[in-house]
């Protein structure tokens, strides 16, 4: 079936959180054109973070976690259909293909199409029992199992992993983290951080094991244990899985468009095709503060689908938000700013090694570059400045907590200015 | 249902039907409010659903306290009067609140 294009229409290539905003974005910058929204998942756009957190610990519903009421899409006369994949691109004549082979007309194409999970490299067909973590689907088929007494072995000690732990924790579960690396978080925190986290689980009950590699899952129908690379096996009811995930780039590879380790756009989310735009975890992006970088966050989503909204309307509006992240584990508040790559100091305003209460600082040459905020929301939003801004800091007054860090700040600033 | 104001960054006021219970934040979500953003979902994470809540209606609504009142007051644009929206659920007792969208959200 075709549909012919009498009319502008942006069509939107996935329902998640790019795509959620890229069509609110494109109605608030005016755009008086068809709106098509394409989700490969059975759901209206919803809200991807709690899924390691209130909607796996079952505090939230389905409902709770949409994005937008499904009512809200009919109001701003935005088309979604919901279950449907498309598979190529023909850029010639600007038509998308459907997994159905219905070919739809584009004016402007917007691709959201996020990213697939990294997958373990056990060979063999393997029980039930083993989940990765990245859909609502994926949380439905956990629930029943994640229940009081039953044991869980999350491999991964990333921010899934550790959230996932968390979660469970609250159900009762017995939870064993493996992380084939030396410390939690290795990736993206400094191992005093690491240390942190890896106490802070611990007095709730999480076991952690660094340096294990998951090698083999054990049970006939469904999981009963696994197989670690020290040669020991785990017993195991439920196996959840959180090793990362890549980029879904093959629509626009297969399409002609540049793609490396992301589609590549400029500062205005817009592809190496003028009347296609790609936002969210699947775009890499020359950034002003850190240059080519792929982001794997829902603020950068929604920056980028802003962007890409208005160059589709014909508006310049470059993503230039500072990176931002946050995480909830147990009574935990997380808020990260910034990309802390390249640091050479890390300088701690708090006590790292008891409570749980600090803002841990990212300095090269004595200029942040990413905080670590833990359960301190003053100086997660008063760093933002001091990060953008390249505000060099004096460590000492930093680290000095009977100076109020609104008053550091406004002096560093002041400083910095002249 | 009851009646949400939004005053815009245009300056045009569009009121709104939420539903007791929902947040203002959601109510601006569901109806493609401009300005307000909302990026952690309304778990007090981020600052993007800032309001400035109008003044006759602060007392009703309450003043902000601890996260969230820790997020707001290093916001570089603040007023007494502002709140995170996704921490004002709506009641029937806040029918016909009005709340102002900000210039930028941080």
């Amino acid at each position: 079936m075709n549909q012919e294009t009498t009319q502008q229409r942006a069509v939107i290539v996935g329902a998640s959180h790019a795509g959620a905003q890229l069509a609110a974005s494109l109605r608030q910058n005016g755009w008086i054109g068809e709106i098509l929204m394409l989700g490969e998942e059975g759901y209206l756009p919803y809200h991807r973070p709690p899924l390691s957190k209130g909607f796996l610990d079952g505090s939230k519903s389905i409902e709770d976690i949409l994005i937008r009421k499904p009512d809200a899409y009919e109001k701003a006369a935005i088309a979604v259909r919901t279950g449907t994949r498309v598979v190529a691109i023909d850029r010639h004549a600007k038509v998308v293909q459907t997994s159905s082979g219905e070919r739809i007309g584009y004016t402007k194409l917007a691709l959201c199409l996020g990213a697939k999970v990294r997958t373990l490299a056990i060979p063999g067909v393997l029980p039930d029992g083993l989940h990765y973590l990245r859909t609502l689907a994926d949380i439905e088929s956990i629930r029943p199992y994640a229940i009081e007494g039953r044991r869980a072995i999350i491999v991964g000690g990333g921010y899934i992993g550790l959230e996932t732990a968390a979660s469970l924790r609250r159900l009762h579960v017995d939870v064993t983290v493996l992380e084939v690396g030396d410390r939690v978080l290795g990736r993206v925190t400094a191992p005093e951080l690491s240390a942190f986290y890896t106490r802070v689980h611990g007095e709730e009950g999480v076991r952690i094991l660094t340096g294990v590699a998951i090698t083999g899952v054990d049970g006939v129908d469904r999981v009963s244990g696994v197989f670690c690379s020290d040669g020991t096996r785990l017993p195991a009811d439920l196996v959840i899985v959180g090793i990362g995930i890549d980029p879904s780039t093959d629509l626009a590879q297969d399409a002609g468009l540049e793609v490396r380790n992301g589609i590549v756009v400029d500062e205005c989310a817009v592809t190496s095709d003028p009347d296609i735009v790609a936002a969210g975890d699947c775009a890499l992006q020359n950034s002003p503060l850190y240059g080519w970088i792929r982001l794997e966050s829902v603020a950068n989503a929604t920056e980028q689908a802003k962007s890409a909204a208005a160059a589709i309307c014909g508006r310049r509006e470059p993503t230039n938000a500072l990176p931002w992240f946050w995480s909830d584990q147990y009574d935990i508040k997380l808020q990260i700013a910034g990309l802390n790559a390249g640091y050479d100091q890390l300088v701690v305003r708090g006590d790292l090694s008891q409570g749980r209460s600090f803002a841990a600082f990212y300095l090269k040459s004595g200029v942040p570059l990413a905080v670590d905020c833990v359960n301190r929301p003053g100086e997660f939003m008063l760093s933002k400045k001091l990060i953008t801004e390249k505000c060099p800091i004096d460590p000492a007054e930093l680290a000095d907590e009977s100076v109020p860090f609104k008053e550091l700040v406004s002096r560093w600033l002041a400083a910095s200015a002249q | 249902m009851v009646k949400i104001n939004y005053i815009q960054l245009n300056g045009e006021t569009l009121t709104v039907d939420v539903a007791n219970g929902d947040t203002v934040m959601q109510g601006a979500m569901d109806n493609m409010v401009g300005g307000i953003v909302a990026e952690c979902g309304g778990g007090c994470n981020c600052a993007t659903c800032h309001v400035f809540v109008a003044s006759d209606w602060i007392e009703r609504v309450g003043f902000a306290v601890d996260m969230e009142k820790d997020l707001l007051d290093n916001l570089p644009i603040v007023q007494p009067t502002s709140r995170l929206s996704c921490q004002i659920e709506v009641t029937s007792e806040l029918d016909g609140l009005t709340v102002k969208v900000p210039e930028e959200q941080f």
